[in-house]
Order: structure tokens, then sequence, then C-alpha cells
């Protein structure tokens, strides 16, 4: 057995849940947890945590649309953590960007430390994580707890939060490897996928929804030419885009076929036996 | 007086004038192909002081994915040129879309990103 085996070391992280994971990502969230445990990382939601505001704002005088993101920060410092994981890739990039903010912008912290004078100062020290970042220290966990290797081609797709602005990026942004080596790591194949980190269209689909169509014909497309049986994204709002406009696709292109959109955490519970316990 | 170029390089803290208009902005756009004006040509309409670039668009469909931005070889961001004339209309209180337009059963991250980007 590796020396870095189940036995290994445990460890407790805080857990920003955010909007969608509790409603239309319920599936994302109820895996993840699961998933985490059982290769020693335990999630503890925050006691309290808001909305993170979705995307972030980038005009340089709009701080008012920065505060939810360092309102949270606040909570999980205040709850003892110096990391926060969140999930959802649009959560992670909002909070993420928010913190860096926090360590880079003193103009900007004053004034919005000296605006929400009832919350203690925010220094920037609590470092937003991805669970995508733990893979690698985990992997030996990982391959040990696979009951029933994959066996099936995926396509791992990034999109675009996951990976720009480049200072928040959880791998290098023009060419990520983690979900692919995840992928491996479960007995599957990661296909070639030129596509992995082009945007799906994302918010797009609330009032432009033809864009958003003409994007997830492109993505799958490109994924199944390139032999997937499946598409693995992390965020919420790709999932529901490349998944549900699918079906608008079908009614433009008869001749497409699709292919099923997972989260990653949803196949590796398959990888490790446990997709419908507990339910 | 307040032109364009001055009113987008404040809302966006970017330097226009850095960009030599080789597209590659344009180019690794997901979105161009629902766009009026590409990215670049948005720079130039703005060096040119149109006013007319508030009326395109262009920034409308723009998904704030940051591509623009990291290919930029004279990093100069986009994504934040693109707020900008956004911005430009949205605090008018003018709004893009009206939220009882939206489409119906969309996941929470849809209707709250898609309200803070379109709505003032």
């Amino acid at each position: 057995m590796h020396p870095a085996s189940i036995q290994g070391e445990k460890m407790e992280v805080a857990y920003y849940p955010g909007c969608t994971l509790k409603t239309n990502a319920k599936d994302f969230e109820e895996t993840a947890i699961k998933v985490f445990e059982l290769i020693g990382i335990e999630f503890k939601e925050l006691d309290k945590w808001y909305c993170c505001g979705t995307v972030y704002s980038l005009a340089t005088d709009n701080l008012m649309y920065r505060l939810a993101g360092i309102r949270n920060l606040i909570r999980a410092k205040e709850e003892g953590y110096e990391k926060l994981l969140t999930l959802c890739s649009i959560c992670y990039n909002t909070l993420k960007q928010a913190n860096l903010m926090a360590k880079s912008d003193k103009e900007a912290m004053e004034k919005i430390n000296a605006f929400m004078d009832e919350e203690p100062d925010y220094d920037g020290s609590v470092d937003v994580i991805h669970p995508l970042q733990l893979i690698d220290k985990k992997f030996y966990e990982i391959k040990e707890r696979v009951k029933k290797p994959l066996n099936k081609k995926y396509a791992a797709y990034y999109g675009c939060l996951l990976l720009r602005p480049k200072e928040v990026a959880i791998d290098e942004y023009e060419n990520p490897s983690i979900m692919e080596r995840l992928i491996e790591a479960m007995g599957g194949e990661a296909i070639n996928f030129p596509l992995k980190n082009e945007c799906c269209g994302s918010y797009n689909v609330a009032v432009n929804r033809e864009a958003v169509i003409e994007r997830t014909y492109r993505i799958v497309l490109n994924a199944k030419k390139n032999g997937a049986d499946g598409i693995i994204t992390s965020c919420p709002l790709c999932h529901f885009n490349l998944q549900e406009m699918q079906k608008e696709v079908k009614k433009i292109h008869s001749d497409f076929s699709g292919l099923p959109v997972y989260y990653f955490t949803e196949i590796m519970a398959e990888a490790f036996g446990v997709k419908n316990e507990g339910r | 007086m307040d032109t364009i170029l001055s009113k987008v390089e404040e809302l966006s803290g970017e330097n226009l004038y850095a960009c030599y208009q080789c597209g590659k902005c344009s180019a690794g756009c997901p979105m161009v192909e629902q766009m009026d004006f590409l990215p670049n040509q948005i720079i130039l309409l703005i060096i040119r002081g149109d006013n007319s670039v508030v009326e395109s668009k262009t920034p409308w469909v723009c998904a704030q994915c940051y591509q623009c931005g990291v290919r930029c070889p004279k990093n100069v961001d986009i994504t934040k040129i693109m707020e900008a004339l956004r911005l430009l209309k949205l605090r008018k209180n003018v709004d893009y879309i009206k939220i009882s337009g939206m489409k119906k059963n969309l996941p929470q991250i849809a209707v709250v990103s898609a309200s803070r980007k379109y709505t003032g």
C-alpha cells in the first residue's frame, strides 16, 4: 500500500455552497461531500453565508457589488478558517477575485472596511480554493478508492471561470489537465478536447438563448468527434447550458445525437461505487 | 469635456491606445458570431470617438469569459471595456432586458448573473 493511503491525514475545510448548489445542482453537492469524505477531506459548511453576487463586478468604481464576496470571506475568518472551498466555478471565481482585491487594493479595502463598519476589517487572509486543486494531493487515495473503474471516455470541460483571469487559474489556463488526471486515475480515458476552456455562453441563456444553443452545439460536437462518451464539468451553469440546450440543438440539427453531462464528483461517486447511496 | 474614450478608460481602468489591432481578442472570442462589431473594432470605434458604439450589440453578448484579456499581447483587458460599455447604458437607468421576460426554469445562477449584467 502506498504511504499516503486512505489511512493518511484527514483534513477539514470550510465549505461555501452558494445558491445553485442547494437547488439545481444538489446532485453536485451531495456527491462532492460524499466522495471527498472518502478521500479524507471533510467539508464544513459555513454557519452563515450569502449569495456571492455571481459575476464579479469589473468597473473600477463599483465596490458595492464586491461586498457580498468580502462578507462571505469574513464569515469564514470569523469561524476560524484560513481556507474557503467552493464547488461552483462561478462562486470560486467571484470569491477568489474579491480576495485578490482585498490583498492588493489598499484603497478599495479602506473604503469597504469603512462602509461595513459593523464587520471586522478584512485583510485578504482567507485563501479561496476549489476541490479540483486537491486532486493531485489525494491522487493515491482516489486510486485506492476506485471499486468500479470507469472504462469510458470523458471530455473534461473547464469552461472559463476556473481558469481566467489568469490570477485565479486553478491550472494552466490555456491547457489545464487536472480533470484529465482525475479521469485517468479512476480508470477512464480522457480524450483530447480542444474546446475544453471555451465559454458555453454563460448567463446569455437567460436572454439570448440562440447563442448558447450554438455554443452547446460546437462544444458537444467537438467532444463527440474526439470520441467522448460523456462530458464532465464543475460549473452548475455550464452543466445546465450544455445539458439542457442539447434538446434545442436537436431541433436544429436532426443528426445531432448528444452526450450526457456530469459533475466531476458524479463520476467519482460512480467509480467509488457510492453513486446512489443514501438517497 | 468627457469623451466616450475618457469615460470608458475611467470605468474600465484600461489604456485603449495600447491596442495595436492585432485581432487576437476577436479570434479567441467564443461569442463573435453573435456580435455586430468585433472586440478589436469596438476599441477602434471608441478611440475614434464614435458615440454610437454604446448602441452596439457586442457588449451585451459578451459573457465575461476573459478569453480576450488573457490572450491580448498588450495586456488590454477587453472584458473590462465591455463592462464599461454596458454600464454607460445601465447607469442611465436603462435596462437591457425586462426581468419578467427572462426564460423560465433557469438555475438561480443564471437569473442572478443576468440581472446583474443586463439591468441597472
